[in-house]
């Protein structure tokens, strides 16, 4: 039996020993904290022109992880990599062939790559949060007020959890391509859509994403948004099953495929 | 030791291994021969549980592999030399693997200096050449010092340095008292390398047995006999004779006759007895490589077809032999069959006394032999496809 210490050595080695990984982590954090501070700054300075609806349910802390709609798409590169080049390189035969049980080798990538996409994510929600402050002002909040702390801390747990979430996919799909086909323009494009669309969104808000955003929220129904059914913890439990879900299924057809 | 018991692998309609039984033991090189798509490698991914077999099962020393504690110090295996993350490399390649096992740092210099990598154990693997990535997966399988070990195809893509390097390499580590397990579509690779063979063709097992008995069972021993070369009707009387007596007997391109199936003494006194001189009565021994193209001659899958170019190429003059045979002049001589040049060869003799070995397949012999009755069949090797 693989002992579990010595495959997450092995799989920290992995990550760490692959370009790949620094260069989408780098830009999660770039994209995240640059796309935040610049519309932190844009909001401020055109803040006269917003409704008054968004005037009045304006949230300092959720507008600066602005930057997360991008940049948790480098978070799903990330993920979907970690778990893909395994398959696309045939490294998952040499792999298994060292450890023989799936359920080993699988948490323990994840985890691996899960730490890493945290703690990574955490900065960037910290570096996001006071630089946009700056940018805004006297608009701007403190990270003592109440409940700045749970979604400044919240945006490191989204990033980590999307990555975590499209390392699943990815198990599940066994291909890096595939898996980034399915995974971008649902996170860039048709979750953004459906969460508009009258009717649609009743169903949209269940979706990861738009239930682990709300986390990062602290005035309820921020920037005019609809109200929502559950809370800002309730939002990431949603996230977290969808999360399970996909490691479940990765692991069982991880399981049950030939490699 | 590893053994298979009732191996059997289906995709689908296709049967890639059906009912392989067979066992590996220590102390020798066993090679595991077969034509390509024949379940070589399926059956390798199967010892090493990755892909699940339909039906059967398969343990290394007693364990099926996913059982094993910790496999990768009791078995070390090269499947394919390109199953590296391009963007690693080598060292750290090698020091993921062994860290899984609890092996050293110092382990992964040590085998990148046995595969000769050592120079470039800092480059990514993305870079590598097949020979070099096989020396790399070579180095993998190295790395835990393990009893068992098995190769998928590990001369692919080397120089011969690193051929010989590979065959020496097997031989030690089988003297060494391990379970050494290699996969080739290379009979003659395996006949200087291997002790045991262990043929398939279309899943199935054809042959279970050491070199020398392999040979010695599938070998077609013949005679080479030529006659003076002063006419065509001794050389007929001779083939006539030597049909009758229960030989076969077919024509060489040179104008010999290739005559199996009769000991050298009967074929002189056959001669005698029709009064044709013989200019030349001489034994030769088939290679492995005859005996195992003959043992899968009807198992392969993949074999090509004539490059006709239709379309491609102007029309061929006209045959002059064609206007020749067209004008009804020459009538074809009763002739012995031709031997094709390569694609097929003579199925063994019957050895009295000593069966053909483990067979299970279908015979090999899916062309029509000379028959006794008319020798002057025209057959060409077309026609035995």
């Amino acid at each position: 039996m693989a002992s579990v210490p010595a495959v997450l050595t092995s799989e920290w080695t992995k990550i760490r020993s692959v370009s790949s990984t620094v260069w989408t982590l780098f830009a999660a954090f770039a994209v995240t904290v640059v796309m935040g501070a610049a519309l932190s700054a844009l909001l401020n300075a055109t803040f006269d022109d917003l409704s008054e609806t968004e005037q009045a349910t304006f949230d300092p802390t959720f507008v600066s992880f602005s930057g997360t709609v991008l940049g948790q798409l480098a978070m799903v590169v990330f993920g979907v990599l970690v778990v893909g080049t395994e398959y696309s390189s045939g490294m998952i035969r040499t792999s298994l062939a060292a450890v023989p049980q799936r359920a080993t080798f699988l948490l323990s990538k994840i985890t691996v790559a899960g730490v890493l996409a945290f703690v990574v994510g955490l900065l960037t929600s910290f570096v996001s949060f006071f630089l946009s402050q700056a940018m805004l002002g006297d608009r701007g909040t403190d990270i003592g007020a109440e409940n700045v702390l749970r979604a400044v801390v919240g945006g490191g747990l989204y990033m980590g959890l999307i990555a975590i979430f499209s390392m699943g996919v990815a198990a599940m799909l066994r291909s890096s391509m595939l898996s980034l086909g399915i995974l971008m323009p649902f996170f860039f494009l048709v979750s953004q859509i459906l969460s508009a669309v009258p009717g649609a969104k009743n169903v949209a808000r269940y979706f990861p994403d738009q239930a682990g955003s709300k986390i990062m929220q602290v005035v309820p129904e921020a920037m005019g948004s609809d109200p929502s059914p559950y809370g800002p913890w309730a939002g990431l439990g949603i996230m977290v099953l969808w999360v399970l879900a996909a490691v479940l299924g990765g692991f069982l057809v991880l399981k049950k495929r030939d490699a | 030791m590893i053994e298979a018991v009732g191996l059997t692998k289906r995709y689908g309609a296709k049967t890639a291994v059906d009912d392989l039984s067979f066992q590996v033991r220590p102390g020798a090189v066993t090679g595991f021969l077969g034509p390509n798509g024949s379940g070589k490698s399926t059956t390798m991914r199967m010892i090493l549980g990755l892909d699940r077999p339909t039906a059967g099962h398969v343990t290394i020393g007693g364990h099926p592999y996913r059982d094993l504690p910790n496999a990768p110090r009791q078995v070390g295996a090269l499947l394919d030399a390109k199953g590296v993350h391009g963007g690693r490399t080598a060292r750290n390649h090698l020091l993921s693997l062994a860290q899984l096992a609890g092996i050293p740092a110092a382990r992964v210099d040590e085998v990148l200096g046995v595969v000769g990598l050592r120079d470039v154990a800092k480059r990514r693997s993305s870079g590598f050449s097949l020979g070099m990535g096989q020396r790399l997966g070579i180095a993998a399988a190295l790395l835990g010092d393990p009893q068992v070990l098995l190769f998928d195809e590990p001369v692919n893509g080397l120089d011969p340095e690193g051929i010989h390097w590979v065959r020496n390499l097997m031989k030690s580590l089988a003297a060494e008292g391990r379970t050494v397990f290699v996969s080739s579509h290379l009979m003659s690779e395996m006949a200087l390398t291997a002790d045991h063979l262990i043929v398939i063709g279309r899943g199935r097992l054809l042959s279970d047995m050491s070199v020398t008995d392999f040979i010695s069972a599938n070998s077609a021993d013949f005679a080479r006999v030529r006659v003076p070369d002063d006419g065509p009707e001794g050389r007929e009387k001779l083939t006539a004779s030597l049909i009758e007596a229960g030989g076969r007997v077919m024509s060489e391109p040179g104008g010999a006759l290739r005559v199996t199936g009769l000991p050298l003494p009967r074929i002189s006194d056959l001669a005698h007895g029709c009064d044709v001189r013989l200019w030349e009565l001489s034994p030769h021994q088939a290679s492995l490589e005859e005996a195992y193209m003959r043992l899968t001659q009807g198992l392969v899958d993949y074999r090509s077809t004539d490059d006709a170019k239709a379309g491609l190429a102007e029309p061929p003059p006209q045959d002059p032999y064609a206007s020749l045979l067209g004008a009804g002049g020459l009538a074809a001589p009763p002739e012995p069959v031709e031997v094709p040049q390569d694609g097929w060869y003579a199925p063994p003799p019957p050895v009295p006394g000593q069966g053909p070995g483990p067979r299970s397949g279908p015979s090999p012999a899916p062309a029509d032999e000379p028959s006794s009755a008319a020798p002057a069949e025209e057959q060409t090797s077309k026609d035995l496809r």
